[in-house]
């Protein structure tokens, strides 16, 4: 195995308030529950929106390319769902390199959404990983709002349709027909993808639009999304970073500026993950199921996003150091909810949020 | 083309829903050795299943800084030599130059510490079907995986040349290991202090005529596989290049270690250098858009027309 069941990445490993039987005493036990979850007795599923899962962690989109590769670490039909990498209308090249720079527990990237289009994956990516039993939640993108509609209409009349168990709608990026600004920026312009998409789709398939976190107030980008019909919010995207090579005195990637990702980042999943849950429990809009990424490593960093208001996990830059980075997330989350003596999964949803009295 | 060989590791990604390909080994590697070797160091890891289906141009990719690292990617070495059955049970060995905070992690190692190692990853050199005479390029400690594959092609009956080139001569590896594993080595050094003054360019011309070389195989900077593929090409040679992009995974997923390739059909793709590559035919890749330490997207290049507004 990979030697990394034992990673606790965080400073919260010395926490008073944490048994801590769940640091070094329970290492065989975390290690045991990554080769087989089925030993535990803490039930994992979740329902997203109508999506049953029968466990929360997914990959995270554009970090496990279209399947067939993971699929040479693990069983990508063992993960609650697999969350592709977006796809637009078009086929596209992405950008010239370099694409990235590595970054404090963390990167920077600007690939550029290289990919298939949506004819291309719905006959490949689609099929194949309808054909090894996946849960595809699949994430989509468009350069106008009205490409966002078609890219989930061409979707729905793709073949292998009935392995997608959801669609992730990816509003971090421009928006061609209001010079370039990102939707996920504009509440207006997040309503107006959301409302298209959701009227393309059917009704069984819950639509999450996927949040940026470089806004004054994700609370009211949400609320946005949820009244213009997203069944579920993932959050979160990349923040917009930049990085200079110091010997050549330029930006070290070829696009300029990129999305951060990485642990580095996960006190801002953690940070907006809390704050749209708090609105939703406080009735200022309706309470939907949150996707938490951001900089999940490990399984104690999963439970901080799940502590915090996420039903749903996704692993993203991890699996770049650790392939099976999902699948070790997935059985360690269970063994540390388990020792915590929590019976099921989503009874530690947003409970941070019952404790702010015992500060 | 005689270099179109057996493909070394059958990579069923790109090729839809036949034969699903095998599970990549994942294990945490025990150092068994590290040695200094002039500017590189040479390190030897206890990796069980690696080496026995490794194939020469393949990689292997490491982590570095241990369980709570704050350098997550991963760093990918061409796999040097492997000893399917030593003492220590399957090992691999990768040359290292210490440039960054990930690679001095790993040359700081001590004997008995352990990293997590994956692999082989990618395509390796694909060796001729009939036993035609070969030259092998490598740059710096781009020879590292030159040795290995001339042992295979001598098995095949192949005549191998060697041709190594380096600034200086602390910065050449594997001079006489070479002489051991070529029927003909020659040294060339940017400063003269081994060898040949001047780059393997200066010298390959002749290497190619002299021996009839009908495939050069090459490792090494990008700077030097490009001419390289152009004097074999002009020479009616075919290249076979081992390419040096910067990844992040290794495998297939962060789209980060891209180059311009044109496939069989004349369309130029942005390739994977880790899945699709390492190893591509030199007069492949589309030289043309590499300038500066930056590659562009040829405008010819498919999905490059959609590419406005990010």
């Amino acid at each position: 195995m990979s030697g990394m069941a034992e990673v606790t990445a965080t400073g919260v490993r010395g926490r008073p308030d944490v048994n801590g039987a769940t640091d070094l005493a329970s290492e065989g036990a975390i290690k045991d529950a990554s080769d087989s979850a089925s030993d535990l007795s803490i039930d994992m599923s979740v329902d997203l929106a109508g999506m049953a899962l029968p466990n929360p962690v997914m990959t995270a989109s554009g970090c496990a390319a279209n399947g067939r590769e993971l699929h040479r670490f693990f069983d990508i039909a063992q993960l609650g769902a697999f969350v592709t990498k977006t796809v637009m209308a078009n086929p596209r090249s992405g950008r010239g390199t370099p694409r990235m720079a590595e970054t404090p527990s963390g990167m920077l990237n600007s690939i550029g959404l290289q990919g298939p289009g949506i004819v291309e994956f719905a006959r490949n990516d689609l099929v194949w990983l309808k054909s090894v039993g996946a849960r595809v939640l699949v994430s989509i993108a468009g350069n106008t709002a009205v490409e966002f509609a078609d890219v989930a209409t061409a979707l729905r009349e793709s073949p292998a349709f009935d392995a997608v168990v959801g669609v992730e709608v990816n509003i971090s990026c421009p928006n061609v027909a209001n010079r370039g600004l990102v939707f996920a920026c504009d509440p207006l312009a997040s309503a107006k993808v959301i409302a298209l998409v959701r009227e393309r789709l059917p009704r069984n398939i819950p639509i999450f639009a996927k949040l940026s976190p470089d806004v004054t107030d994700i609370v009211e980008i949400a609320r946005a999304c949820v009244k213009a019909g997203a069944d579920g919010l993932t959050m979160i995207n990349t923040l917009l970073g930049m990085v200079i090579d110091t010997e050549l005195l330029r930006p070290q990637v070829a696009g300029v500026t990129g999305g951060l990702s990485g642990p580095g980042i996960r006190p801002v999943a953690v940070r907006a993950i809390w704050q749209v849950s708090a609105a939703m429990t406080e009735g200022r809009f309706r309470t939907v199921p949150i996707i938490g990424v951001g900089g999940v490593r490990t399984g104690d960093d999963a439970l901080q996003l799940v502590a915090a208001g996420a039903s749903g996990i996704q692993v993203g830059t991890a699996t770049f150091n650790d392939p099976s980075a999902p699948m070790r997330v997935s059985g360690e989350l269970a063994a540390a909810l388990q020792d915590k003596g929590f019976a099921r999964f989503v009874d530690a949803v947003g409970i941070a949020h019952t404790r702010l009295g015992q500060r | 083309m005689s270099a179109s060989g057996q493909s070394t590791t059958p990579d069923a990604a790109q090729s839809g829903l036949h034969a699903p390909p095998p599970p990549i080994p994942q294990v945490s590697g025990e150092l068994i050795t590290t040695r200094r070797v002039g500017a590189y160091h040479h390190l030897t890891f206890v990796a069980p299943g690696v080496a026995e289906l490794a194939r020469p141009g393949q990689f292997v990719a490491l982590a570095v800084g241990g369980d709570t690292s704050a350098n997550l990617l991963r760093r990918c070495f061409s796999i040097h030599k492997v000893s399917p059955s030593g003492t220590y049970g399957g090992t691999v060995d990768v040359v290292v130059a210490a440039r960054g905070p990930g690679t001095r992690w790993l040359t700081d190692l001590s004997p008995h510490d352990e990293v997590n190692l994956i692999g082989p990853l990618g395509r390796g050199f694909p060796l001729p079907t009939e036993p035609v005479p070969c030259v092998l390029v490598g740059g710096g400690y781009g020879s590292a995986p030159l040795f290995w594959l001339a042992a295979e092609l001598r098995e095949r009956g192949c005549h191998v040349e060697m041709v190594l080139g380096a600034a200086t001569m602390d910065r050449l590896f594997g001079v006489v290991e070479a002489r051991r594993a070529a029927d003909g080595v020659t040294v060339t050094t940017d400063d003269g202090s081994m060898g040949v003054r001047g780059w393997v360019s200066t010298v390959l011309p002749d290497v190619i005529s002299r021996s009839g070389a009908e495939v050069v195989y090459g490792c090494g900077p990008m700077a030097m596989l490009r001419s390289v593929t152009e004097i074999a090409t002009a020479q009616g040679a075919v290249a076979q290049v081992a390419v040096e992009e910067s990844m992040a995974c290794g495998i297939g997923v962060c789209m980060t270690c891209v180059m311009p390739v044109t496939d069989k059909d004349g369309v130029t793709r942005m390739a994977r250098s880790c899945v699709e590559g390492p190893v591509f035919r030199g007069d492949r890749i589309r030289w043309d858009a590499f300038e500066d330490g930056r590659c562009r997207v040829p405008e010819d290049a498919y999905g490059a027309a959609s590419m406005g507004g990010h």
